[in-house]
């Protein structure tokens, strides 16, 4: 465990509301961060880090990062692509259940878990099933998938269509109080539709899936959660309509959370025009006023969390016909600097963005995370906000290429990334 | 849509009748009006596609249409090639990418592609060599230009210039790549008024988009109407629950003698093909006198003819008379 001096960044902690924005360094020891500002006595740091015209923020929180493993290991893995995640400055990532076999069990669990020790980047997280391999019928062993590393439990993308069912898990999981992260979609409309049922659905001859598909989900699950009085996260919203419904229901006193992936505040139905199948996501990229809506909620908090919803795939899961081409972004490396475009586009405000990629998920699904304080776990991002760069396959380092961004020009990217005090990224100019 | 078109504006491949400007889609009936001149000779090949190869490419069973498309192509003197690929090696685990590169290997001109998948021919038509051309015969509910381009052409034909034709499309709008394809070209052509009938179900959002008025009653619809196409109703419609059952569809939304009454006086009526009887259509009417369906048929080769021969005989002006004269004393 070494001690680390970060000297000359800019500090910004949104979970504090006392030094929101300070010109200041930090100092790390045995993990922990024990200084901002001035040194601890007697500290002699081991390793300086310049941050000089850089931010220094809490290690960013990815809530939905699926790393393919185990599973379709070709398309990611866990070692290669939670290292592209502390490449992108993120320090704890969530993977949804739906691994091949499910996350249903302690052992798939402790299996993560070793990989992602071997991979030495971001800390992954495997949220548990709610359902026995995902089916809906039958509960997990959720108390000892909680013993076992799950940070919480989810159907994985993979919505509980039984009603009782599914209130009967919500309750059994409050029983432990584990946080539950719950999929917004009606699973037939879903099933129907593979773009926006929008005008770009109707000219391209796809099959179209209304914003009904959302709210109608979002209703059951917020009526579920009034009546059994549980606390739930619903994860990566698409509507406008939808988020309404959200912070309606937080103003009434629900304990809902809720995030979407950057990639619903940047594209629209449009980018599916001409097939595309890059921009083929699920729930669908919606319409323009979608997409300001969905903004609008990110800025008043309503949705407290901005996510990847990485999903690499292999070039053939993307070169077909988009109704055969897998839905699915490969996310991690533009998840900052898309948050800081709603910074340059004026959407947010730079402590909001960091918000919502720190202290917004952490509290949301009550992780030990996302916080520069002291004693806190020095998970730390150092940030250059100017710098430039351009996607491209040269400039990503997920496996995953399946990006609709390929071709933007973004500002602002990861330069030293620590995982409890440990130097786990260092970009090449920053060495 | 640029893919479809080169620089200069001509056709490199046909993958859609949206974005063709409307010089080049009078540029395609005058043409398809030229080589019906040859149709009707007893010797019915010019020599304009000599050596040429054109692949039929078939991931969806169609007799109607391949025929059409290996007539027009013999016609022209290529070499047809068909393959049905919906039976073959697809099901084997080879993508449609790989198997488009060694068909491609085989040095052939032209594909023409009809896929299940909505986007499959520009797809195909994104990835093919240079010089390669593709030509949809029909993909998922996205396009089927060249059916759209015949019934302009059988409607030209016989009501004369569609600036004053009020023009009723009848059915499964929702499924049909028929219908997005008519109402891109007849929009483009200037037609006067351009209606769809069909209930919610059958109906797709959005679809002021085409330029037309929505209807939920064949009465108001057709009323007045010059032009009526009638559009083929799948029978898996009824287990999707998007309609109770054939026999009420047909009293609501099917032609009958009594419901034609109500369009102009002069109205045809049309359909691409294969006719459900008793669904869409009374045989009464399907084979009654304002019935233009079996000249779609025999305009499908003629367009099917201009169009290989704009994009692979680089023939882009319609002065077939002579050149067909030559071949028939060769």
């Amino acid at each position: 465990m070494s001690r680390v001096h970060i000297r000359g960044g800019t500090i910004i902690d949104p979970s504090t509301a006392g030094h929101g924005t300070i010109e200041a360094d930090l100092y790390i020891a045995a993990g922990r961060i024990v200084g901002i500002g001035s040194p601890p006595a007697d500290f002699t740091p081991d390793r300086t880090i310049a941050a000089d015209g850089q931010l220094v923020v809490p290690g960013l929180i990815d809530l939905a990062a699926r790393l393919r493993e185990p599973g379709s290991v070709r398309k990611g893995g866990i070692v290669p692509e939670a290292r592209a995640a502390a490449a992108a400055g993120i320090t704890t990532l969530l993977q949804p259940p739906d691994t091949q076999p499910v996350t249903d069990t302690p052992a798939v669990v402790e299996l993560i878990h070793n990989r992602s020790l071997e991979a030495g980047g971001a800390r992954v997280h495997p949220l548990g099933a709610l359902t026995r391999a995902l089916a809906g019928e039958h509960l997990t062993e959720m108390a000892a998938l909680r013993d076992a590393g799950c940070p919480g439990l989810s159907d994985g993308g993979q919505p509980i269509r039984n009603t009782l069912v599914l209130s009967r898990a919500l309750d059994y999981a409050a029983t432990f109080d584990i946080p539950i992260v719950l999929t917004p979609q009606d699973p037939d409309l879903a099933a129907a539709g593979l773009v926006h049922d929008g005008a770009v659905a109707t000219r391209c001859g796809l099959p179209g899936q209304p914003v009904a598909t959302e709210t109608a989900a979002v209703g059951r699950l917020l009526a579920l959660a009034e009546e059994r009085g549980v606390a739930i996260h619903i994860g990566r919203l698409s509507s406008a309509r939808a988020a309404q419904m959200i912070a309606e229901a937080q103003r009434a006193g629900l304990r809902v959370s809720a995030d979407t992936a950057v990639h619903y505040l940047h594209l629209t139905e449009e980018d599916c025009s001409g097939y595309n199948t890059t921009a083929h996501v699920c729930p669908p990229l919606r319409s323009a006023e979608d997409r300001a809506g969905l903004r609008h909620y990110v800025a008043s908090g309503a949705i407290g969390a901005l996510c990847s919803d990485h999903q690499p795939h292999d070039p053939d899961a993307k070169a077909c016909p988009f109704a055969a081409s897998e839905p699915g972004i490969s996310g991690l490396d533009t998840l900052l600097a898309l948050t800081l475009r709603l910074v340059d586009e004026g959407v947010l405000d730079l402590r909001q963005a960091i918000a919502r990629l720190t202290c917004g998920p952490a509290t949301a699904l009550r992780l030990n995370a996302g916080t520069l304080q002291i004693g806190a776990v020095a998970d730390v991002t150092l940030i250059d906000p100017r710098q430039r760069w351009h996607v491209s396959p040269e400039t990503l380092h997920s496996r995953g290429h399946n990006t609709p961004f390929l071709g933007w020009e973004l500002t602002g990217i990861a330069t030293t990334t620590l995982v409890a005090g440990e130097v786990v990224y260092q970009a090449a100019a920053a060495r | 849509m640029s893919v479809q078109l080169d620089a200069e504006g001509r056709l490199r491949h046909l993958l859609t009748t949206e974005g063709l400007p409307r010089d080049l889609l009078t540029r395609i009936l005058d043409t398809a009006e030229s080589f019906s001149g040859v149709l009707g000779k007893s010797v019915k090949k010019v020599p304009l596609l000599r050596g040429r190869t054109i692949i039929n490419l078939f991931f969806e069973p169609s007799t109607r249409t391949r025929t059409t498309f290996e007539l027009a192509a013999q016609r022209l003197s290529a070499d047809v090639l068909n393959l049905d690929v919906a039976t073959s090696s697809t099901s084997k685990g080879e993508s449609l990418l790989d198997m488009l590169h060694n068909l491609e290997a085989m040095q052939c001109d032209a594909f023409v592609v009809r896929h299940a998948d909505s986007g499959a021919a520009e797809l195909i038509a994104r990835h093919v060599a240079p010089g390669v051309a593709v030509i949809n015969a029909g993909d998922g509910r996205h396009a089927h230009p060249t059916q759209a381009l015949l019934d302009a052409f059988t409607i030209r034909r016989v009501k004369g210039p569609l600036e004053p034709l009020t023009i009723a499309i009848v059915g499964d709008i929702l499924h049909s790549r028929v219908a997005r394809s008519q109402l891109h070209v007849l929009r483009t052509l200037g037609a006067g008024e351009l209606r769809l009938i069909a209930p919610r179900t059958l109906l797709p959002r959005h679809c002021e988009q085409f330029g037309a008025r929505l209807f939920e009653d064949m009465e108001s619809g057709l009323a007045g109407a010059d032009v009526i196409i009638m559009l083929r109703l799948q029978r898996e419609r009824m287990s999707g629950a998007l309609l109770p059952s054939e026999s009420e569809y047909f009293k609501r939304y099917g032609l009958t003698e009594e419901r034609l009454q109500h369009a102009a006086a002069e109205a045809i009526v049309m359909h691409p093909g294969p006719v459900n009887r008793g669904v869409e259509l009374d045989p009464r009417v399907a084979d009654g006198p304002r019935s233009v369906i079996l000249q779609q048929v025999t305009n499908g080769i003629a367009i099917r003819m201009a169009v290989m021969a704009m994009i692979l005989g680089g023939y882009n002006e319609p002065a077939i008379a002579s050149a067909s004269d030559e071949e028939e004393s060769g």
